[in-house]
């Protein structure tokens, strides 16, 4: 069962599906260009890490979730928020800190949630979400109901210590939990060739004897299909599963950071042959789709949604100060 | 002389430190050829070779426990973890292996590690990358903690702590990296070069771990403060003409008593700034220290100004952090009590 290396599965969709996937990539795409711009701008401040390019891996992953499944990431959220259908508003306003914002301000870019989404964080310590992840699938197999814990974490995070706590733990209690394993390629400056001792990171979990899955990440509908697999593993009380997710993100780190440890051309290459939002355009034209008009239409109608979040994110008010005090205990 | 930045003269501290000791390993998360996120460490791995400077995956619980277990074997390792915040996964290694080696081993194994760590906020950097965690360092024995103030400080202080045989966690205000900061958020902070503590030498020197500075003499009150709060502090003194003397404490753990009590019973007035939460923070050690030692001599309560009992908030940083207004208040408040 281990080291299934490829989805031996049927890769495609229908139009409907595809142009679904490709609205919700465009808004984060969309969204998170613009929250660059507000950034560039002086707007958001501190950290702020954008998920360009990596929009097929939670818009895959979406559509294989059913209500009530939970999701969990860390500090790169953005992109997983929009994808569990958390409104742009919000989510812009926490990273101008203000009071419209999921956390009110008190929060930022990397601490946000959403019960009624089933978005348990965004959280800035690397690694620090993965033993929650499986938390919660603790939870669901404790009330007997079906929900998969979805956790996703980086290639980075991938080598904090808790995380093998947490898959043993998954795995000795059968526990439904998917760990997605983001794998841009890059922890800040340094590359999984210099950080892991073994770069496959589906193997991350074989020493549990947890199966895991080398997955197109880059692929909408191979995300979606690996996903279908993960999570109906998990959801059937077979135990937890891993996705290496092999993705790529095309901004750097945070807002600054000098990129030196990757060529401008190595960027656009991909960018050039792997592009999600692109990969989504040929599948659809495969399809026989050609309608250049209904896909601007989205763009059209995703560039209004992203600057309706923009304009509440600037006009929401700044928290009242004695907001610093509430929330602390009960 | 040369003029450094507080980044320049930790750097410069380490490749003082790695040429004269090939013991010296510098070690972290992007640390060797990326040079480290705020640039500590650029150059060293060119310069001594990735055997000497490298990176580690993020992993600081095993790059602390590793750090220990070449240090018991006379390495002098110098670990970096990225920001202070996330040293919670080696804390069990700093508490449970680092302090307790020489103790349980009957002085037989020694761990002369640095953990170097920036700290405090100011940076805009929200509940996971402004944390001050020195209390935590300074509640357990075995350990000795640092704060520098100013770049000449810092290389002097560094190569003491890489050269001591305890282990040392130095931590490094990063709000302070490029110039004095004194929490005027609104106006440009002044640049090193223009300050006389950016005068660095570039080769070796040492300032002791135990030894306070007296960064103002003044006759009315006592301010005991260290890191980024030392500019704060005399931006209140400034502000309120308040004749303050102000003791840079430079290291929480050796504490500089002597020159604690000998200022306190001089002004007969204390107040304590930190940026980091004020229930259990080290201030509370401050103050019991100053009520055990110069009671008789105090003339009004000691007073403490210090981050709120709140996580480290994003969109209300300058409500919680302890600028000027704030110092300067509990100045004048110290004044009028009598
Ligand atoms: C415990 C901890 N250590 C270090 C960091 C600093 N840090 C933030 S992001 C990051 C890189 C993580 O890379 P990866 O997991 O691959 O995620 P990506 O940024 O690629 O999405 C590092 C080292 C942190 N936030 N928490
Ligand atoms: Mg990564």
């Amino acid at each position: 069962m281990a080291d299934d290396a490829s989805a031996k599965t049927n890769l495609s969709a229908t139009t409907e599906e595809l142009l679904k996937y490709y609205r919700d990539m465009l808004l984060i795409r969309r969204f998170e260009e613009r929250a660059g711009q507000l950034y560039g701008m002086g707007h958001i401040g501190g950290f702020c890490h954008l998920y360009i390019g990596q929009e097929a891996v939670v818009v895959g992953m979406e559509a294989v979730k059913k209500d009530g499944d939970q999701t969990i990431t860390g500090y790169r959220d953005h992109g997983h928020m929009l994808a569990c259908g958390m409104d742009p508003k919000g989510v812009m306003a926490e990273l101008t800190g203000r009071e419209g914002g999921y956390s009110k301000g008190k929060g930022g870019s990397m601490h946000m949630f959403s019960k009624e989404k089933e978005f348990y964080g965004g959280h800035g310590i690397v690694g620090a979400s993965v033993p929650l992840g499986v938390g919660l699938g603790f939870a669901n197999r404790y009330r007997e109901n079906d929900s998969v814990s979805l956790t996703y974490f980086g290639d980075g995070a991938s080598n904090q210590g808790q995380i093998f706590e947490a898959m043993n733990m998954a795995q000795l209690w059968k526990l439904p939990v998917v760990f997605i394993i983001e794998n841009n390629q890059y922890a800040m400056g340094t590359s999984v060739k210099r950080s892991h001792s073994d770069t496959h990171l589906y193997r991350r979990g074989a020493a549990f004897g947890i199966p895991g899955m080398e997955v197109d990440g880059m692929d909408v509908v191979a995300v979606r299909e690996a996903g279908r697999q993960a999570v109906e593993h998990a959801r059937k009380g077979e135990g937890p599963y891993v996705l290496e997710m092999k993705t790529y993100r095309y901004r750097g780190h945070s807002m600054s950071d000098p990129a030196k440890y990757r060529t401008r051309e190595e960027v656009d290459h991909i960018r050039e042959t792997s592009d999600p939002i692109k990969r989504c355009e040929q599948r659809l034209s495969e399809n026989g789709f050609s309608d250049e008009d209904q896909l601007k239409g989205i763009d059209k109608e995703i560039k209004a949604i992203v600057k309706g979040a923009a304009d509440f994110a600037l006009e929401s008010p700044e928290p009242a100060a004695d907001q610093l005090f509430t929330d602390i205990y009960a | 002389m040369a003029r450094m930045t507080m980044i320049q003269a930790i750097r410069s501290a380490m490749d003082v430190a790695m040429d004269r000791d090939d013991n010296v390993v510098v070690f972290g998360e992007d640390v060797g050829y990326f040079g480290g996120v705020f640039r500590c460490t650029q150059g060293l791995q060119e310069k001594y070779g990735p055997q000497r400077c490298f990176d580690t995956p993020i992993s600081e619980s095993g790059i602390i426990g590793a750090a220990i277990g070449m240090a018991t074997y006379g390495l002098r390792p110098c670990a970096e973890i990225q920001f202070a915040d996330y040293m919670y996964p080696g804390y069990d290694q700093i508490t449970q292996e680092a302090s307790r080696i020489r103790y349980r081993s009957n002085n037989d194994f020694t761990v002369p590690m640095v953990v170097r760590m920036p700290t405090g906020g100011g940076i805009f950097g929200g509940q996971t990358h402004s944390q001050s965690p020195e209390a935590l360092f300074a509640h357990v024995s075995g350990i000795k903690t640092v704060i520098p103030s100013n770049p000449y400080d810092a290389k002097g202080l560094l190569i003491a702590s890489i050269e001591d045989d305890d282990p040392v966690m130095f931590l490094e205000p990063k709000r302070l990296y490029n110039g004095p900061f004194d929490g005027h958020h609104d106006r440009p902070v002044t640049p090193w070069s223009k300050h006389e503590m950016g005068e660095v030498p570039e080769e070796h020197y040492t300032v002791p771990l135990g030894k306070a500075a007296v960064r103002r003499e003044g006759a009315d009150v006592t301010m005991l403060v260290y890191g980024a709060m030392v500019y704060v502090a005399e931006a209140a003194a400034e502000e309120t003409g308040i004749d303050a003397e102000i003791i840079d404490l430079r290291t929480l753990l050796p504490l500089d008593m002597e020159a604690i009590e000998k200022s306190v019973q001089k002004t007969g007035r204390c107040v304590i700034v930190h940026e980091a939460t004020r229930t259990c923070g080290y201030g509370a050690e401050l103050a019991a220290i100053v009520a055990e030692n110069c009671f008789y001599h105090l003339e009004s309560p000691v007073v403490r100004v210090t981050g709120w009992d709140t996580p480290y908030p994003h969109a209300h940083e300058w409500d919680y952090f302890p600028g000027p207004a704030r110092v300067g208040a509990a100045l004048q408040k110290v004044m009028e009590d009598a």
